[in-house]
């Protein structure tokens, strides 16, 4: 099939940046969407000209790092895939697709496609682990979690922090993103210790980062390619107003 | 800050203001609307004045329209700074946007809702309140008790086609206003349990086509009955 892309380039993140027109020819319904892009990228290559950059890793959909709004869609038209699950199978001969990088002032883009997506590293760094002792492995099952609490912990923990949530939200809130960290970790035995301390710290990080807040609009977990559901984020708000009513912290 | 200030002014607790004053509202426009009702008792104004009358002179309910004129004061402080901020976060808008397709239109503009519910509460507010409170009603006497007599200026402002259109229309906003507050305001506080959320979206549905209809209805049969 062939297609006519758009795409946005933007030498750094100082440059206004602009939209671009491609001609892709010969595309396989078979590639993924990020082939696809490697196919243009090697062309431009081979006429001297600067590829399309785009971030990427595991191409597997568990890494987190691919992204693109696509069509006015964050990781495109299917629902719960990511942009490297995404098949080209999707589109039809002739489509004309607009590619944006995610847009939200919490991440800058880079260049072209790439955006700074190290505010979610810095609310995880705020509060997004739990303290362990070293030394002996400890049993397996030696806590007793109850099979559904270990399985609303598992669905939080899917998320693979894309950010894809906040590219949908009408607010560029990273809610659903803290919401799934925070929760994963509350729901456990394991996570308690921190229980209070972390809510209130990685929330405060998320506001300091300049993300927009939350008018339940539920777009983030319509577009969340691990369909993270809006619970999470009512048990962040619960857990927040509990840490602010409990906590030592003043 | 004080550790109370911190946790309300934060982005978590800005919402859980909006929350709670937006469910005292809804909480009022039910009382509102109970006593807005017997607009239509079809007793030439009797009950209405009567309930107008009693409810100015109730020290409780005194006390709760100062609560009431507070918490809206907040709603749209807080409505205007959240906005404000939400804009801010994202400054490049996208060229092609088809995302929130599942999201609520009403859902995607509170804040258009909102300010056209402002302008109706103003108008509302000078038309109707600062009259009935400005001592410039005529009076009517029932049983030898002289009230004074509200149900005339409302059944005067509602003869007027563009003043009771106006208010219809306001109140269609009203419904779309709350059609995703009702909801929200639970979902902010943290209340989203399978056992419970279906009915509260349900309820939320259900409250606004009942309150915004109730209200609604009132300028319509006055209108008509002329
Ligand atoms: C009788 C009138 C009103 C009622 C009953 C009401 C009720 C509500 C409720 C229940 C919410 C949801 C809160 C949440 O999501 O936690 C809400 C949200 C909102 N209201 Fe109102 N409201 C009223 C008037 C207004 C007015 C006059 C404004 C003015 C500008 C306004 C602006 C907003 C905004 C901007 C939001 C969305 C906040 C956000 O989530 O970002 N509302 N309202
Ligand atoms: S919540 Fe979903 S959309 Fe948001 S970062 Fe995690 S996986 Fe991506
Ligand atoms: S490249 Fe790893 S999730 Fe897409």
């Amino acid at each position: 099939m062939n297609l006519k892309l758009k795409i946005w380039r933007q030498k750094n993140a100082n440059d206004k940046g602009a939209f671009e027109s491609y001609d892709v020819s010969d595309v396989s319904p078979d590639m993924s969407f990020l082939e696809m892009l490697d196919v243009l990228n090697e062309d431009l290559s081979r006429d001297g000209k600067d590829p399309v950059h785009f971030d990427h890793d595991c191409r597997e959909g568990i890494c987190g790092m691919c992204s693109l709004y696509i069509n006015g869609k964050p990781h495109g038209p299917k629902d719960a895939v990511t942009t490297c699950q995404l098949h080209m199978r999707s589109f039809k001969d002739g489509d004309i697709i607009v590619i944006e990088p995610w847009r939200a002032s919490a991440f800058p883009v880079h260049k072209d496609l790439v955006v700074d997506r190290s505010s979610f590293d810095r609310i995880i760094q705020a509060g997004g682990y739990v303290n362990v002792n070293t030394g002996g492995v400890p049993d397996a099952n030696e806590i007793a979690i109850p099979k559904t609490i270990a399985d609303q912990a598992m669905d939080a923990a899917q998320c693979i922090g894309c950010g894809a949530c906040v590219a949908a939200c009408k607010n560029a809130s990273a809610m659903l993103f803290t919401a799934a960290k925070v929760s994963q970790l509350a729901l456990l035995p394991q996570g308690q210790t921190e229980r209070h301390t972390r809510v209130e710290r990685m929330v405060a990080q998320m506001e300091e980062e300049g993300f927009g807040n939350c008018t339940n609009t539920g777009a983030c977990s319509a577009v969340c390619p691990k369909e993270i559901g809006q619970e999470h984020i009512a048990r962040l708000n619960r857990e927040y107003i509990g840490a602010k009513a409990a906590s030592d912290n003043v | 800050m004080s550790w109370f200030t911190q946790s309300i002014s934060g982005t978590i607790g800005k919402k859980l203001l909006m929350s709670l004053t937006g469910l005292f509202l809804i909480l009022f426009l039910v009382i509102h609307l109970a006593g807005n009702l017997q607009l239509l008792a079809g007793d030439g104004g009797k009950a209405f004045n009567i309930y107008a009358y009693n409810m100015a002179h109730n020290p409780l309910i005194k006390f709760v329209s100062y609560g009431n004129f507070f918490f809206i004061l907040v709603h749209i402080i807080d409505g205007i700074i959240l906005t404000r901020q939400n804009k801010s976060a994202r400054k490049v808008k996208y060229a092609v946007s088809t995302n929130d397709s599942k999201s609520s239109w009403a859902s995607k503009n509170m804040a258009l809702l909102g300010i056209i519910i402002l302008v109706f509460i103003i108008a509302h507010l000078a038309g109707f309140w600062y009259k009935f409170k400005n001592g410039s009603l005529a009076d009517v006497v029932y049983d030898g008790v002289t009230y004074p007599n509200g149900y005339e200026v409302v059944s005067f402002a509602f003869s007027q086609p563009l003043y009771a259109g106006f208010y219809v229309i306001c109140m269609v906003f009203l419904g779309f206003h709350l059609s995703h507050g009702f909801s929200s305001a639970f979902q902010t506080l943290g209340l989203n349990h399978k056992k419970y959320t279906p009915f509260i979206k349900k309820l939320g549905v259900l409250y606004s086509i009942l309150v915004a209809a109730g209200f609604a209805i009132i300028p319509i049969v006055m209108y008509l009955k002329g």
